[in-house]
């Protein structure tokens, strides 16, 4: 019988193998997947942005869930009352009546990224689209500051107590120590720029870009065991999807798709008009 | 000393005096360390950035990678194919995205002098409106504003490989003649540099992510290593406070320097019993 979750891993069999045939070219099944994918994935975060973030985190904060029995004063009630008019004009479930659930008090101080958002949407009109700036402008000022002290703090207080070396320990973390301390010196003096990269700064800067170099080798290897695995699972899959509970979706797939770009392929001609494989 | 100089050192240490006086009640215990650490770069970069302001010049060294952008750009305007420029993956809050968009803004200015399609495609939505208002600028800047339109700037999707299986779609329609990827990248650094490579395009890379340097340098012409990448838009501006800026840098990682070295040489003493002074602890709990 097929099933909603056969129908699920041939459609993932078929996806897989998709965008594996970019390595034979560029062809229709790539696109057709690079295409679902950018479509799907785009449509998915938007709604994700919303449900997860702005109706929780901000309306959540702004019109919280009324506990029941409780009496409003005549500012909240017209405050709600901007909520029940949102409420009517939304899609339903969007503003559940008597507010969202997840807080227990206003928090005023959300009007402000409310009002940022806003003044983002006004992008769209012309004439107030210049609003859209000051959102940015908080964006990135706010950004600033807060990444200068967290660099500062891990870059600079915890590299310089990264510097102690062990003497208690054994030669090896001693000389480990010691490798740690001139890397990290002579890192620096690489990234010196005012300075012409000559005689005795440029021989230990020269040391300085021979530590990049060899942790970049190690990351480099690193990373790409980290993508074999990712690859054994996409093969995991499709072992799976060969099987008699999946009808054999790979062995079906990967056949009509060979055909298919052996047909696509004698068709398609290049601009002189000779065909191309 | 200058008045500005005074001025500016006057207020550092009312900063570091104000703070000893509240430390414990005004101020929360256990970050004098970062307290001084902030006071100090910031008041040696203000410094600086002054120093250049007045006219003083700041020498900078050559940085392969930068003189490469202006040979892409008209190498792309030569074959007749346009720039694709990657501004990574990330949102504005990310110093590698905005770093990205400074030097955005010089290659949109090439692109517009020499009449050169650009296409930047985005993760973020917030990128993609600071891209388009970085490029429209720039256009503006070159007297070209006829030849910015939004959509030379425009939004894929936030998914991370979703967006590279869409950047790769366009290097292998569009045929781009120079990629640059400039900003905050992941996983997906390997997929676009390889793409862009089996193109023939000229490739130059620049971001902050240790982790990605790797693959950029295997793949990609050029690359813009760490620090490199964020002093790009100095160069390229040739702005006197941000040269200025540079140099405060500088001698910022030269006080680093001396640090690691004193608290290298007091920590052994210490463990040696020469003094009581410690110094690690005075770096965790103050």
């Amino acid at each position: 019988m097929f099933t909603a979750e056969m129908l699920g891993a041939w459609f993932a069999a078929f996806l897989t193998l998709a965008i594996f045939s970019y390595l034979y070219d560029d062809n229709p099944f790539y696109k057709a997947a690079e295409h679902i994918f950018v479509g799907v994935s785009a449509g998915y975060w938007a709604a994700q942005a919303f449900w997860a973030q702005v109706q929780p985190n901000l309306f959540g904060r702004l019109w919280p869930k009324i506990a029941e029995g409780s009496e409003l004063t005549i500012l909240e009630r017209m405050w709600y009352g901007i909520y029940d008019f949102m409420g009517m004009i939304a899609p339903k479930g969007y503003f559940p009546a008597g507010g969202i659930e997840g807080h227990d008090q206003i928090r005023l101080s959300y009007l402000i990224p409310f009002i940022l958002g806003i003044f983002m949407i006004l992008r769209l009109v012309p004439k107030v689209g210049w609003l859209a700036r000051w959102a940015l402008a908080y964006i990135v000022g706010m950004a600033a500051g807060l990444r200068f002290y967290g660099y500062l703090n891990s870059d600079v207080i915890e590299q310089a107590k990264a510097a102690v070396v062990d003497f208690s320990g054994s030669w090896v973390v001693i000389l480990n120590g010691f490798i740690v301390i001139i890397g990290t010196i002579t890192g620096l003096l690489y990234f010196f720029f005012s300075r012409e990269h000559k005689g005795a700064l440029g021989k230990a800067s020269k040391i300085g870009i021979y530590f990049l170099m060899i942790s970049f080798g190690a990351s480099f290897g690193f990373a790409v065991m980290g993508r074999i695995s990712l690859l054994i699972g996409r093969f995991n899959d499709l072992i799976r999807f060969k099987g008699a509970d999946y009808s054999h979706a790979t062995y079906w797939i990967l056949g009509a798709m060979i055909i298919l770009l052996a047909v696509w392929a004698f068709q398609k001609k290049d601009d002189t008009g000779e065909l191309t494989t | 000393m200058n008045k500005n100089n005074l001025v500016l050192f006057s207020v550092g240490l009312l900063a570091l005096l104000l703070y000893w006086w509240g430390y414990g009640h005004v101020f929360r215990e256990g970050n004098a360390a970062m307290f001084v650490a902030v006071v100090v770069v910031s008041v040696t970069i203000l410094y600086y950035t002054g120093k250049a302001k007045r006219g003083d010049e700041v020498y900078l060294r050559p940085i392969a990678g930068l003189k490469a952008l202006e040979e892409a750009v008209g190498r792309a305007t030569e074959m007749g194919k346009p720039v694709l420029f990657v501004p990574g993956i990330q949102d504005m809050d990310q110093v590698e995205t905005v770093a990205g968009l400074i030097i955005l803004g010089n290659v949109a200015r090439m692109t517009a002098r020499y009449e050169a399609g650009l296409h930047v495609p985005v993760a973020r939505s917030i990128v993609m409106e600071a891209a388009r208002e970085t490029c429209r600028e720039s256009y503006l800047k070159e007297g070209r504003p006829d030849l910015y339109y939004d959509d030379m700037v425009h939004y894929l999707t936030d998914d991370q490989f979703a967006y590279a299986a869409g950047v790769d779609g366009i290097m292998l329609r569009e045929k781009p003649a120079a990629c640059f990827y400039q900003g905050k990248f992941y996983a997906e650094s390997l997929i676009l540099a390889e793409t862009g490579n089996s193109i023939g395009a000229i490739q130059i890379a620049g971001t902050g992510s240790p982790a990605q340097i790797p693959f950029f340098v295997t793949a990609c012409d050029y690359t813009l290593i760490g620090e490199e990448f964020f002093t790009a838009s100095a160069y390229l501006s040739q702005k006197p406070e941000l040269l200025g800026s540079i140099k405060g840098q500088d001698i910022v990682k030269l006080w680093i320097m001396i640090i690691i070295v004193l608290v290298f040489v007091l920590n052994g003493a210490h463990q040696a019993g020469w003094t009581d002074f410690d110094i690690l602890s005075l770096l965790t709990s103050y």
